[in-house]
Order: structure tokens, then C-alpha cells, then sequence
């Protein structure tokens, strides 16, 4: 299916969650609503025309000029072979959203990824704690605003 | 002469019964960061109930090198070397992924012989990183010659590689706009040369390894992953085909001319064992370097004459946008997410590593495995830290 | 000096003890499997047959560090790795050296500008006798580094030194 198709069937099965949508161009994706994407990802998943069972990537943006952080949800249908995204749009000051890993469970460290590295809190996961970091670091790296450490366990960051 | 009646061992396995005055403990272990046969700085926890493993859970990150970071900072033209440092078995891939990413978004034309070139090169990388996995794997379980002989081709290979790009590990080779330099004299017929000598060599690691007793009776029915419990978790590349799922990015979304080739999938069938298991995966490997020969010959072929770069400036401008690009590579499908706003580096790339989420199914495979078996669960997935953690 | 040259028979190999035991030494250094990124394949290269470690005596890598001689850290150290590179080389018994492999081991390599999570050089962490550059270094390079330390070895002595 083309993405504009991808994009009609989204919008008859729930024409509020979508809030902009771009079918054109390198990426063509939906904009959902944050409260909706659970329900969004079971449809996405369980109907057989889409039937996207690979999620391939979960990608956060940080955004501090419009205030607000990005989630992209990349997926493709390995039966079908069509690839398609949908992104989600957080406050940057508290930036949560519900986890889809009980529809996907590869989503699982993806979410502590972006927990770890942007800050996202992913409500009802089951293991939300840092991936790559250390448990004991502060602060999120991939933050637009992050300041390094000067020093971790004593060991200088610029010796 | 007497015979001597055996008696036979309690199975305390398998029947469960275990004397009531007899206290057990479970243990914890520790397969730490510094370990053998965990193919880099991995460290799983192990919760065992004498060798029956109850739970693994792995921590990462021992290896983060922050690439995603230095992306924001660098050009374009200079991230290209961090490319190669992901997964550094299969640096040609990476260079390959990211430079279609960036032309994808930035809408530049490569020219057919530069496509045929990225093809020759990702496959032979492609053959070097599954003979690094195949002899790796033999080692993690206790057979060292296939280590030494795999390595006497990949030595081959990088040889190959270094008469064209100069290097032998990290090589920057294909850079946005088609390939760094053209090929020197005498190389095409030495790559030739290579693939008459490589091709029989595979009979010879299936003698060695692939059909041995003990490599079986190790590998077979070990980490039985079905396919539909593959694609939930993410897997790719290899480890999702050996489940039995015919699912491969260069037939179902061809990029950089593969569509123009005559290969197949290699998928397991579960021929010693289940389908699914470490077997099965390690020996979708095996087929999928005799498919990259096939490629690879081809390749040599239809190789046209021309400029092997596109003219693309020096320094250079992306417009405003983004694009998620995913080729496949020797352990799956490598993603790159770039979003750019209009200047000289990317405003945000997301590596979506392959490894990182074929690993992500260790804790679902692992609980009713064997303490050894843990060391072939991880040398089946096959994992490279250094696109796990990034 | 004439008195007591030509005295002996042929074959008779007449030496310091400091000599024998940094000679033994340094021919039968075993080093510690501890790679961690990039540059432990071309460590494991020069294990193989082509560069072959063994033939300088070291091709023993033991897995574990109370065993080992020789710590070769080959690849990127980060802040959550440094920890528990300093606890392995305190478990290797003396005397114990290490090589810093490549060019994150000596500075932080190509990571030492922009990255937030990595050591810049080893030895920050642990006091380091050879330095071996090269991104990565080609296995010569990585058994040049390992003569220098040889040699570096052959200077030892166990008598008392000078304050």
C-alpha cells in the first residue's frame, strides 16, 4: 500500500488521533495524539490490510525552539513490505507517554533507551531504568541543553 | 569374565526430584564485561539453579561511545569513519547505509558504476563478517581451528580491501556520492582469483564445523526462537531468517541495484534440530556467503565504466527534512534515522543497531538453557557492541 | 681478563641472573584477552596464522587476568568500563604490564573531542609501558609494540634501585 493509502485507512478508523499527516516527500508519517498511540499501534499491528508486526526503530527528537520532544515510530509489514511511520509530540518539560511494549515488545529497550538518553518517561513499562549510561549518571546526554560532567568516580572528563 | 552392571546416574535434571534433606541455593554469576566468549564488553547476570539457568539479564553500554552526539557536532563528510566503528566486522555496510540515507534526504544521483562497486564491496565485507562469526562461534565452543582457518580468508579479503581503500579494518571507503576512489590495476582479476579459491573452502567449514557431532549436539535445539516471537522482539538479518521467515531488505525493499541480481534468501529449515535453533541460524551464515559469492561474481560482470563519484560538494548541505534508511547488513538491518535542518551536520541521527535488538531476546531465550548453552544463544545471535551500544 | 677466558668448554652459556629472568620473561609474556572494541579484531588477526602472536612466545591468552602477564586494552574506555578495567589489572600478579592498542587507548582516538562518555587514554586508569598508534593498528604494529616491550623488559633488574 502507498503511504496515502496507509494514511486514509488511519483517518477512517480514527480521524480525531491523527493530527497532521504527510504522504509525500523522503518520510511520509502521521503525527498522532500522545494519548492515542496504544490504541493506534494494536490497530497499526491487527489489521490486515497494514499488519505492521516490525517495529524497527523508536527515534526521540529533542525540539527546545518549538519545546517539545519528538518520538518516531518506525515500522514495516514483513508480510506485506510496506514500511510506514507515526511520531508522537511530547512537552518538553515532562515528556511521558504510554509504552506500546505490550504490542510490541521490541519497543521494550528502545523506550530505556530514550528513557536513558532524552528523558522520555514511558508509562507502564515494565523495566524502565538506564541502558547504556551508567545506573548512577545524571542527567540525559542527547539533550540539546546537556553540560558535561567535569568529573565521574575520578576520573576527569578533560584531563 | 564378569560383567559389571552400571548403575545409572540419577537424572536430577530432568525428574525434578531431588532428595527433601538435600538444600539447594540459587546462584548468582556474573558473566562479566572481561569475558570470552560474550564477543565484546557484555555482562549478563545468570540466575542458575546448579547449570539449569532460571533468568539472564545483560547490561550494556560498557561501550557507548556517543556517536549519536559527535553526529550533531561534525559535517556530513566527517562522520563517515564513525560509521565504520559501529559495527566494525562489516564497516563497508555502514558507510553503504549511511551515505544512502544522506543522498536519499539530500536527493543525489550515484553513478551505476559506483552502485555496482558499493555491491562488490558490502558483499565481500558481508563474507568476512559471517567467516569472523563462523570462526568466533566455533571457538566460543571449544573448536579453534575453524577460528584459524576462517581468518586465513578474511586475510584474503582485507587484502582485497587494502589494495583498494588502503585499509584493513575501518575502511571510509563508500562516502556520500558513490565510492572514494576507483579500483587499482589487477584487482578486479585478483577478486576473481579469491572467489575460485574461496568457493570450495565452504565445503570444507561444513566438514570442519557445520556438520560435526559435538557442534550439533551443542547447538541443535538450543534458543528454539519461533518466527512470529522474532519479529515481535526486532530481530533481523540472520537470526529473524533462521526461524524460517524468508525476510531479506535487499529483495523486499531492493536499494543500490540489487534488484538487477540473481540470489536467494538462505532461510534455516531445522535440519538438525528444531527450527529456530542456534544451528539454524549460525547456518543460515554459511548460505548466505555461497549467495554473496553468486552476487559478487555478478557484480564483476556488469561492472560498466565511468566516474565513480557524483558531483557533491565538498562541504555538504542538506536540505531541511528527514529520512529513516535501513539496509541490510551481515547481522541485520542497520537503520539511520536523519533529520536535518538545513545545515552542515545533522541536526539528530538515530542508529538503530541491529545487534541491539537481536540482543534484546536474550532474557526471553535464555530461562531452561544449560549454563553452556548460554555461550551458544550469543554466539548464534551474533552481536557487535559496538552498534549495540554505540 | 686472559686467565679466565677460553677456560671453558664450548656450549656453556655463562650469564647474569638479571639477564635469564627478564629473558624469560619476555619471551613467554601472556596476555590477557581484554579486547573491547575494534581493535580487538585486529588482535585476534595477529593471533591468527598469518601474523602469529605465538611465535614471540605470546600466544597464550589466558582469559583470566590471574594468570596474565600482559593487559593489551585494545578499543574505546569508557566512564562505565574504567571501573572494572582498573579492577582486572589490579587482580594480574606482578610483574604485569599493559599496552595501550590504538588510539582510543592512548587519547580517546577519534572520541575525545565531542563525546561525553569516554576516557580519554587508559592511562588515566592504569599506568601504561607501550603506546601503539594506529586506528586501528595493523597487527605489525601491534607486534612491534609488543617487541619495544620486550625490550622495555630486558631493562628491568631486581636489585634494590637508587633513590
Amino acid at each position: 500500500m502507498t503511504p496515502s493509502e496507509i494514511i486514509e485507512v488511519l483517518r477512517e478508523h480514527d480521524a480525531e488521533a491523527v493530527v497532521s499527516a504527510v504522504a509525500d516527500g523522503p518520510y511520509p508519517h502521521v503525527v498522532l495524539k500522545a494519548e492515542e498511540i496504544v490504541t493506534a499501534a494494536g490497530f497499526l499491528k491487527s489489521e490486515p490490510r497494514l499488519r505492521f508486526d516490525l517495529l524497527r526503530c523508536i527515534s526521540a527528537i529533542d525540539w527546545p525552539a518549538k519545546n517539545s520532544i519528538e518520538l518516531a515510530y518506525d515500522l514495516i509489514s514483513t508480510s506485506l513490505a510496506h514500511a510506514f511511520a507515526i511520531k508522537v509530540v511530547l512537552d518538553r518539560a515532562n515528556p511521558q507517554v504510554e509504552s506500546v511494549g505490550g504490542i510490541w515488545p521490541a519497543a521494550q529497550w528502545h523506550e530505556r533507551e530514550a528513557f536513558d538518553l532524552m528523558g522520555v518517561t514511558f508509562l507502564y513499562h515494565p523495566d524502565l531504568r538506564r541502558i547504556l549510561m551508567p545506573e548512577d549518571w545524571t542527567g540525559h546526554p542527547l539533550r540539546k541543553d546537556y553540560q558535561d560532567v567535569v568529573e565521574y568516580k575520578g576520573l576527569k572528563f578533560n584531563p | 569374565m564378569k560383567e559389571i552392571e552400571l548403575q545409572s546416574q540419577p537424572d536430577l535434571l530432568h525428574d525434578g526430584e531431588v532428595p527433601s534433606d538435600v538444600r539447594t541455593e540459587e546462584l548468582v554469576l556474573n558473566m562479566g564485561p572481561q569475558h570470552p566468549s560474550t564477543h565484546g564488553v557484555l555482562r549478563v547476570i545468570l540466575q542458575t539453579d546448579g547449570e539449569l539457568v532460571l533468568k539472564a539479564t545483560p547490561y550494556i553500554g560498557y561501550l557507548h561511545r556517543s556517536a549519536e552526539k559527535i553526529a550533531e557536532k561534525v559535517t556530513y563528510r566527517q562522520f563517515t569513519p564513525y560509521t565504520d566503528r559501529l559495527d566494525y566486522l562489516a564497516a563497508m555496510n555502514n558507510n553503504l547505509g549511511f551515505a544512502l540515507a544522506v543522498e536519499k534526504l539530500g536527493g543525489i544521483e550515484v553513478p551505476p558504476r559506483a552502485d555496482y562497486l558499493r555491491v562488490i564491496f558490502a558483499e565481500l565485507n558481508r563474507i568476512a563478517s559471517h567467516l569472523m562469526a563462523t570462526g568466533s562461534y566455533g571457538l566460543d565452543m571449544g573448536a579453534f581451528t575453524p577460528l584459524i582457518y576462517c581468518f586465513r580468508e578474511r586475510e584474503w579479503i582485507m587484502d582485497l580491501f587494502e589494495a583498494a581503500c588502503g585499509a584493513r579494518l575501518t575502511y571510509s571507503y563508500i562516502t556520500i556520492g558513490g565510492v572514494r576512489e576507483d579500483l587499482p590495476e589487477g584487482w578486479i582479476q585478483k577478486c576473481r582469483e579469491f572467489l575460485d579459491y574461496f568457493e570450495p573452502k565452504i565445503a570444507e567449514y561444513n566438514n570442519l564445523l557445520s556438520y560435526n557431532h559435538i557442534f550439533i549436539n551443542r547447538t541443535g535445539n538450543v534458543g528454539i526462537c519461533p518466527a512470529e516471537l522474532a519479529v515481535a522482539y526486532g530481530l533481523t538479518g540472520p537470526c529473524l531468517r533462521g526461524s524460517g521467515l524468508a525476510w531479506d531488505l535487499r529483495k523486499a525493499t531492493p536499494y543500490c541495484r540489487y534488484n538487477e541480481f540473481e540470489f536467494d534468501i538462505s532461510v534455516g529449515r531445522g535440519q538438525n534440530g528444531t527450527l529456530g535453533d542456534c544451528w539454524d541460524r549460525y547456518f543460515v551464515r554459511i548460505l548466505e556467503m555461497v549467495q554473496s559469492v553468486r552476487i559478487v561474481r555478478q557484480a564483476l560482470d556488469k561492472l560498466t565504466d565511468g566516474p565513480v563519484q557524483a558531483k557533491v560538494p565538498r562541504i555538504v548541505k542538506l536540505p531541511a527534512g528527514e529520512v529513516y534508511y535501513e539496509v541490510e547488513n551481515p547481522r541485520g538491518q542497520l537503520g539511520f534515522h536523519l533529520v536535518s535542518d538545513g545545515g552542515t551536520s545533522p541536526y539528530r541521527l538515530k542508529i538503530r543497531g541491529p545487534s541491539f535488538c537481536n540482543l534484546s531476546v536474550l532474557p526471553v531465550l535464555a530461562p531452561n538453557c544449560l549454563l553452556a548453552d548460554i555461550s551458544a544463544l550469543l554466539g548464534s545471535i551474533d552481536i557487535v557492541m559496538g552498534e549495540v551500544d554505540r | 681478563m686472559a686467565l679466565i677466558e677460553g677456560v671453558f668448554e664450548p656450549g656453556l652459556i655463562v650469564t647474569s641472573l638479571d639477564w635469564v629472568l627478564n629473558w624469560s620473561r619476555k619471551r613467554s609474556i601472556f596476555p590477557m584477552t581484554f579486547g573491547i572494541a575494534c581493535c580487538a579484531i585486529e588482535m585476534i588477526a595477529t593471533g591468527a596464522s598469518r601474523f602469529d602472536i605465538d611465535r614471540f612466545g605470546s600466544g597464550a591468552f589466558r582469559a583470566t587476568p590471574r594468570q596474565a602477564d600482559l593487559m593489551i586494552v585494545a578499543g574505546t574506555v569508557t566512564f562505565k568500563m574504567a571501573e572494572r578495567l582498573r579492577r582486572l589489572w589490579e587482580q594480574m600478579a606482578e610483574p604485569r604490564f599493559v599496552i595501550a592498542m590504538g588510539a582510543c587507548a592512548i587519547s580517546g582516538g577519534p572520541y575525545h573531542l565531542h563525546a561525553y562518555h569516554v576516557v580519554k587514554g587508559v592511562d588515566q586508569v592504569v599506568p601504561v609501558d607501550v603506546y601503539i598508534p594506529g586506528c586501528p593498528p595493523r597487527p605489525e604494529a601491534l607486534l612491534e609494540g609488543l617487541m619495544r616491550l620486550q625490550d622495555k623488559i630486558s631493562t628491568r633488574t631486581i636489585a634494590k634501585q637508587k633513590q
